[in-house]
């Protein structure tokens, strides 16, 4: 499977450098490695979601009791989490950090990807999310860790979009 | 069974817990109790006050975590039951006020008033220690027996589809998120 190991690593060692104790996921082909490194991590509490929009509630928890926490979820995910993020997420100043895998953007050969892809940035905008595309293994760790100090000093939700160059390789 | 007598007959048990619940009828009830700087009152987002509760209790293992939820907040996200029973916080009590309504938005039945069982789901979903009560003190006595217990409880209180007048209280959303945050952080280990 040509999911970066190299860039899924740099993600996850960030998120690590960043003080991430608990990262919420549902599975994705993108997140394979990502979610195995939580996994084999004994310092990281791994929630397996049934949806995505349970990862606000529980990163909400998490953030009132002092841990940092991570989202990790496809766009799809995304738009599944919408109103938790709004009516909880917005409504009560909770920190969010979430990596969003970008599917069904420019190189998307999976049918069933594209509607989801032409409207990922949009809501974002329309939300007040503020966003950075991850595009290069480089930049991982910095934009990692600018969007973790954004969402703290803000007490909102910062988005980072996994994009196709990020993490598939062929 | 009211809500509100079984609110009070637990209010002392509450002290020492750390307190979610949803939001209309049972989070203006439980201020009408007494609020205290352990509870959180979720004002919206249906049915993400138990992974709230979850993520509470993942991040502070050694408190004890009530969640007080009703059928049509947990009937909009059932997936719950399956996360809660897969990480099975020893430290989580999950009760559910079952009014078979839409109580706040004008009394519409709900799926339990046609049969769906949430307790029944609850274990399904492999909730360890599931109950149903449908009087006061078989309430406290189930409250308490899951206290006791120190493992995950889903606890379906089955009550009328009364609750009180006005719905918005004194307390605004971010006074007590920011209070209730506040309290947690000194609890940590």
């Amino acid at each position: 499977m040509p999911v970066s190991v190299n860039s899924s690593k740099a993600i996850y060692d960030a998120l690590k450098a960043c003080g991430i104790r608990l990262v919420s996921a549902l599975p994705e082909t993108w997140l394979v490695h990502l979610i195995r490194m939580a996994e084999d991590d004994p310092e990281m509490i791994l929630v397996r979601l049934a949806k995505e929009e349970e990862g606000v509630g529980i990163s909400a928890g998490a953030h009132f009791a002092g841990v940092s926490s991570a989202m990790l979820m496809q766009n799809h995910g995304f738009l599944a989490s919408i109103n938790g993020i709004v009516s909880f997420a917005l409504l009560y100043r909770i920190p969010l950090l979430m990596l969003i895998s970008y599917r069904g953007s420019f190189g998307e050969k999976d049918p069933w990807q594209t509607q989801g892809g032409k409207v990922t940035e949009p809501l974002l905008r329309a939300l007040g999310i503020p966003y950075f595309c991850l595009q290069t293994t480089e930049s991982v760790p910095i934009r990692i860790k600018q969007a973790q100090e954004l969402s703290a000093s803000s007490l909102q939700p910062v988005a980072l979009l996994l994009t196709r160059d990020l993490m598939w390789e062929e | 069974m009211l809500r509100l007598d079984c609110l009070r007959a637990v209010h002392p048990q509450l002290e020492k817990c750390v307190v979610v619940t949803i939001m209309g009828a049972i989070a203006a009830e439980l201020q009408s109790v007494g609020h205290r700087p352990n509870f959180f009152y979720l004002q919206h987002a249906m049915g993400l006050a138990s992974s709230t509760g979850l993520g509470i209790a993942l991040s502070l293992p050694a408190q004890t975590i009530v969640v007080f939820d009703g059928d049509g907040s947990v009937l909009m996200n059932l997936g719950t039951f399956s996360t809660m029973a897969r990480y099975r916080p020893r430290n989580l009590i999950h009760i559910v006020f079952d009014n078979e309504s839409l109580l706040s938005v004008g009394g519409f039945p709900t799926a339990t008033s046609t049969g769906t069982d949430l307790a029944e789901i609850a274990k399904a979903a492999g909730i360890p220690r599931t109950a149903v009560v449908s009087d006061c003190a078989g309430f406290v006595e189930a409250v308490n027996d899951a206290l006791v217990a120190k493992d995950l409880t889903t606890i379906v209180a089955k009550v009328e589809a009364i609750g009180p007048a006005k719905f918005v209280t004194d307390l605004t959303l971010l006074e007590n998120r920011f209070e209730f945050s506040r309290y947690l952080r000194t609890l940590r280990r």
